[in-house]
């Protein structure tokens, strides 16, 4: 990716934690990654990985009572060439923006559809506060909407109720509803999982043609990693609330240099099972579960499930860190890119290449070609 | 078929919902057999039926026609006690390990009801020490007994689930979408869990799921339906490289392979699955079939074994040359 071409969305630091009565849970902290004009940047990663808070704070969506405390900085280039922050626009500036350049999906299209309306006045409503149709100008605009998400008889199904609709159908109205304004950034929160795999691709084609003629960027949260090797362009994986890996999605997915990127990949039964190999015995599975956010570990939120654990792992957070171009991983046993800023580099005595690594560490910060490693030391040996 | 006698039999099952002129139409006529020690995925979208059928088979709802066989006795006309020991026999695991565990009772209770209902390991001794070896056998601890399921994650409780299931020591378990809400590094722990469970118990297995993946890495055999029909069935290595049913093919086109160097397959299947409770007449799939002719209107599909152990049901038999590499045209 060339450095001229300014990110539509970068975002920087950004952490949003909530205050419960068993005392303050940070669900993301410090999150970066930014999303090119026209290209698709993933979001994956379990549930409580932080995902979908952080689109929700982005879009400043978050419920007012949940107290949510947010820090640090977007940079949104809007249609007119401004570049604002998000996280500090006034809410009237924002609600200009939300619905018209910025428009979301989410994950189940039934309860994000108003029941009570026709699907036609939904679309339409947008439009109107946006744009500044007349009644009969947005209704047109919305039939346009509706034959744009390829819904058959679209004229009828303007005057239609939300439960009169099929799954596949109510999420196509959503996507219409998302797109009525040509946002230039869509937010789309796993907008497939509720769906059937033939209803799945059908709705994944309409977004890549949507894209493909728009020009818009897609910001797309799933944990479905056939989803994303088929549809990310880069792809940022989130664990506890933190980025762990961020890369473009063929390097990633050939070699992921996160021990829980190559574990996740490990333990996908259709990875298992790939090309003609016979089918191995077990599967690799991450072991134990996801720490508790009251109670996360004191260095590395993946060391306590990691194979690949040192004891200097949990002496603290490891800095996500550059290991290679346009690739980032939070691992001391990443070795990191030579042009790595200093903290990194002081890391539990990483940084001189290993001379037992030969040829291929004058590439520096290779990636484990075999995951998952069992023990073997993945760049460094022991450090102490 | 082999010779073997078949652990389940499944034959011309029909489980209509609803009484009146259209019922919903949820099981249609679908017949399958599980040899002993076999695992049969069972898969489909929704509305195929693919539950339903997963519980028929265990009479927790009962059948509108047809009838399922235990070695070689139909269940339909057990009652009493005769029932009860049955039970003991057919097991099921489901899909939601939130809901599926009582939450007023200890993970002692739950397990131990199980016991005592079919009055094995009596005595609290007895009883307590098959609780601790049960926990033990899904890699859980003994102490876990004491808690209540709240205090367990989504992973943990699905392994008490299939405890539960363990419990009386059944031949046959039906499981039902058990790693559907489960996160993927979890997913992966609970299906070596069942691998292992099923190896070492000699377990029999009919696997529900949506998830090809799943059902490549887990299942021999695989019968795949539609709207309530059974579509095609194969062993899992023939039917994953040799799919010859267009519903088939356009199924494993759908499901992206985590891997980008892959080709992203076209979208073959245009509109939505339809109503089961007016279904198309002749093949229920050819509102979506990109191959349907006007034959397919007429006629409904017999099942037809097209190789060895390969069935199928689609009347577009000049189709199988040309589709043989698993692509639609």
């Amino acid at each position: 990716m060339s450095m001229t071409i300014t990110p539509r969305l970068t975002v920087k630091h950004l952490s949003t934690s909530f205050p419960t009565e068993d005392g303050l849970v940070r669900s993301v902290a410090d999150v970066s990654f930014s999303i090119l004009p026209g290209q698709t940047t993933a979001l994956v990663g379990e549930s409580g990985s932080g995902k979908s808070v952080t689109s929700l704070t982005l879009m400043r969506l978050l419920p007012k009572t949940a107290n949510a405390q947010v820090d640090g900085q977007t940079a949104f280039v809007t249609r007119e060439g401004r570049t604002v922050d998000l996280l500090a626009l006034g809410e009237r500036e924002m609600r200009s923006l939300r619905g018209n350049q910025l428009s979301m999906i989410f994950q189940e299209p039934m309860t994000s559809l108003n029941p009570v309306f026709r699907i036609g006045e939904q679309i339409a409503e947008s439009v109107r506060l946006h744009k500044g149709l007349d009644r009969q100008a947005a209704l047109a605009h919305a039939l346009r909407m509706l034959d744009l998400v390829e819904i058959p008889a679209a004229a009828q199904r303007l005057h239609e109720y939300p439960h009169q609709l099929s799954g596949g159908m109510r999420q196509r109205v959503m996507i219409a509803l998302a797109m009525a304004c040509d946002p230039t950034l869509l937010i789309a929160d796993e907008p497939t999982t509720a769906l059937d795999v033939t209803i799945q691709a059908q709705i994944l084609a309409l977004m890549r043609r949507l894209q493909a003629e728009t020009g818009m960027s897609i910001l797309f949260i799933t944990h479905n990693l056939g989803v994303v090797a088929h549809h990310a362009d880069d792809v940022v994986v989130m664990y506890a609330g933190r980025v762990v890996e961020h890369a473009p999605v063929r390097p990633l997915f050939a070699q992921p240099a996160h021990p829980y990127t190559q574990g996740l990949l490990a333990c996908l039964p259709g990875k298992a099972a790939a090309a003609g190999q016979p089918r191995p015995k077990r599967l690799f599975a991450i072991r134990g579960q996801v720490s508790s956010p009251l109670a996360p570990p004191p260095g590395c939120a993946f060391e306590p499930r990691c194979d690949q654990a040192i004891p200097a792992c949990s002496a603290a957070m490891p800095p996500l860190c550059e290991t290679q171009q346009d690739r980032e991983a939070r691992c001391i046993r990443v070795q990191p890119a030579p042009s790595c800023a200093l903290p990194s580099r002081e890391r539990a005595g990483v940084g001189a290449p290993d001379a037992s690594m030969g040829a291929a560490s004058s590439t520096a910060g290779r990636p484990h070609p075999n995951p998952p490693p069992k023990g073997e030391g993945v760049h460094t040996q022991h450090p102490r | 078929m082999t010779t073997a006698t078949p652990l389940i039999e499944v034959r011309g099952l029909k489980k209509y919902f609803g009484s009146g002129a259209r019922p919903v139409r949820a099981v249609d006529d679908v017949s399958f057999a599980i040899r002993p020690g076999e695992t049969l995925g069972l898969v489909g979208e929704s509305g195929s039926g693919k539950s339903t059928i997963g519980r028929t088979v265990l009479r927790l709802v009962e059948r509108t026609d047809g009838a399922v066989f235990y070695r070689g006795e139909d269940i339909g006309t057990f009652s009493g006690e005769r029932l009860r020991k049955l039970r003991g026999k057919l097991q099921i695991i489901f899909q939601d390990p939130y809901a599926s565990l009582n939450p007023k009772m200890r993970i002692g209770a739950i397990l131990g009801e199980a016991l005592s209902t079919h009055g094995l390991h009596k005595g609290a001794a007895a009883r307590d020490a098959r609780i601790a070896e049960l926990l033990e056998t899904v890699g859980l601890r003994p102490e876990h007994a004491s808690r209540f399921p709240h205090e367990f994650s989504g992973g943990q409780r699905q392994r008490i689930g299939v405890a539960r299931a363990l419990a009386v020591e059944p031949e046959f378990i039906v499981a039902d979408e058990p790693l559907s809400a489960l996160d993927v590094s979890i997913q992966a722990q609970v299906i070596n869990l069942l691998a292992d469970l099923r190896e070492r118990l000699s377990l029999t297995m009919l696997f529900i799921s949506h998830d090809l993946d799943v059902v490549e890495y887990l299942c021999d055999r695989v019968v795949v339906l539609y709207l309530g029909k059974v579509m095609e069935v194969a062993s899992t290595a023939e039917l994953f490289a040799r799919p010859t049913h267009p519903y088939t093919q356009a199924l494993l086109a759908a499901s992206p392979k985590p891997d980008p160097l892959q080709p992203t397959q076209h979208v073959a299947l245009q509109g939505d699955i339809p109503s089961p409770i007016a279904p198309p007449s002749g093949c229920v799939f050819r509102t979506r079939c990109p191959h349907a002719i006007e034959a397919c209107a007429q006629t409904v599909p017999p099942l037809r074994e097209i190789s060895p152990g390969h069935h199928r049901a689609c009347l577009r038999a000049d189709l199988l040359a040309h589709t043989a590499e698993g692509r639609l045209p």
